[in-house]
């Protein structure tokens, strides 16, 4: 291993670990921040010339502390006392924060302490991205189409509201874990859409907002273990993202009855699908769990027609009924057409315009031109696809639906 | 930490089945147990209010609340609480907290 793989090697395994041992020591996120940020700036520059430390977690955790009292002699340098911890703080310390528990349970606090509720979404998915998965402010911002200094902003602000109404590193209290977990696992799930929604553009690092979300996910799946929803979250995951390389051919996108299966992630597949048997035996369903169900689903069928679409339909009923919304309305619609034909789905599609909280979305006018199309309308077809072409920004997206619109034709 | 709970109401819900006094009697007396309460007051109803501006050594004064909106502050407490989240789990066993909308907002140290 060269000394760059051993630091990446570190930054993946540790980054987490030494921030959220830093804000036990100094009570302080941003500066914890800093001063992890430090300490793999100096193993950059000495590792290389000392040789790879035999422990590097211990080494990062010792630099970081050292980094942090530094940080804070520049900053009030005259008052001593604020400094006092570093007194109290010798190298054994180091070592007591590495032992298992502690470790596990300070990850935990930093995920649940960057996703806290008095905190606005965008900023505890740019704070988790930044003190949890270690991504720099500018990949953040390119990752979500932001300049960088807006996105540094946030994330200043994110931390002044921590330290100014205090929020506190600290596991949330039985009551309200559950709902606390819930806010944590939409923050992932945000993640992962947001990279998902542009793995058919042309920008990578927006694409690996999905890995670094599978990496969150893994990472809470692997401090609550036993949680059915965080383990559906990872199964659902790994197999949306399983079709990653199926999902665009020559940058345009491929649509889900059109995709060269062969090209799945099979490894990803089983992994997802053993997941979410382990998540069924908890015996606590919830939407993760059901969206990855349809996921598995899909993936198992060797084809679009091979698809036990009326298991899917049925998913998508369960689905609207824990978590009623018009999104899951219109995948149920689209389940339901494959079951039973265009005309039970576009019946519900109808029902779904007419209330009109959809109007704008692209994919709502989409699907309707694909029923239409399959009904033999072509003429409705032409119209819905106009619409959806209209609403849609991405111009890969939007070619491809100007190649159906041209389709009907022939 | 010192942290004000500001509550604020819809006084044209009269539908809602409010807490007796005695709820909040209770509640007051647990965070005085629990040695958090700082200060606390109900304030009097929104057509005893009068608001103040002093503008170039001017004084205007208008009947009424400082805003017109639906809900109107009612009251608060100023209470000690270790962090954000003892303070929300205060305001959460607030009596009508299920028809209130409290605001947290921690007090400025000097």
């Amino acid at each position: 291993m060269t000394t760059a793989d051993a630091i990446a090697a570190a930054f993946r395994a540790h980054w987490a670990q030494i921030v959220a041992a830093m804000v036990r020591r100094v009570g302080d996120l941003a500066l914890a921040e800093d001063a992890t940020q430090d300490a793999f700036t100096a193993a950059a520059a000495r590792w290389p010339r000392e040789g790879i430390p035999p422990n590097p977690a211990a080494w990062l955790m010792l630099a970081a502390g050292r980094k942090a009292i530094d940080r804070l002699r520049r900053e009030r340098g005259r008052r001593e006392r604020d400094v006092a911890y570093a007194r109290d703080a010798p190298v054994s310390v180091a070592a007591a924060e590495l032992e298992d528990d502690t470790v596990t349970d300070d990850r935990l606090r930093l995920i649940f302490l960057c996703g806290h509720p008095a905190l606005a979404s965008e900023a505890r998915i740019a704070l988790t991205l930044r003190c949890v998965a270690g991504l720099s402010t500018p990949e953040i911002a390119r990752a979500f189409l932001v300049p960088e200094a807006t996105m540094a902003q946030r994330l200043v602000r994110a931390k002044r509201r921590i330290a100014a109404t205090r929020i506190p590193f600290e596991l949330p209290t039985a009551p309200n874990l559950p709902e606390r977990l819930e806010g944590v696992l939409t923050v992932l799930y945000l993640i992962f859409n947001e990279g998902y929604a542009a793995t058919s553009g042309d920008d990578p690092l927006r694409a690996d907002l999905c890995d670094e979300a599978i990496r969150l996910a893994r990472l809470l799946h692997e401090l609550v273990p036993d949680h059915a929803e965080a383990t559906g979250l990872l199964a659902l995951m790994l197999l949306h993202h399983a079709r990653a390389a199926a999902r665009t051919a020559f940058g345009r996108p491929v649509a889900l009855d059109e995709q060269d299966r062969s090209r799945w992630d099979r490894d990803a597949i089983r992994e997802g699908e053993e997941l979410l048997a382990a998540a069924y035996a908890a015996r606590r369903p919830g939407p993760y769990q059901l969206q990855a169900a349809i996921a598995a689903l899909h993936a198992r069928a060797p084809g679009p027609q091979a698809t036990d679409w009326p298991a899917i339909a049925s998913l998508y009923a369960l689905l609207a009924g824990m978590m009623p919304s018009p999104v899951v309305e219109l995948n149920r619609a689209v389940a339901v057409a494959m079951a039973e034909g265009p005309r039970a789905g576009l019946a519900l599609l109808r029902a779904l315009i007419e209330e009109g909280s959809l109007d704008a979305y692209a994919p709502l006018h989409a699907a309707h031109a694909d029923l239409l199309r399959r009904d033999g309308d072509a003429q409705g077809a032409a119209a819905a696809y106009a619409r959806a072409i209209a609403l849609t920004e991405n111009t890969a997206q939007r070619a491809e639906l100007r190649r159906r619109q041209r389709d009907l034709k022939a | 930490m010192s942290y004000a709970l500001l509550i604020y109401s819809n006084p044209d819900d009269s539908t809602s089945e409010r807490a007796p006094y005695a709820d909040w009697g209770a509640y007051t007396q647990s965070m005085k147990d629990a040695g958090v309460f700082l200060a606390g007051e109900p304030l009097q109803a929104k057509d005893t209010a009068t608001t103040l501006r002093v503008r170039g050594g001017k004084r205007t004064v208008i009947d009424g609340p400082f805003a017109e909106t639906k809900e109107l502050l009612i009251g608060f407490y100023i209470l000690d609480a270790a962090d954000l989240d003892a303070a929300l789990d205060w305001a959460a066993r607030m009596p009508d907290a299920g028809l209130n909308s409290l605001e947290i907002r921690p007090v400025m140290a000097f």
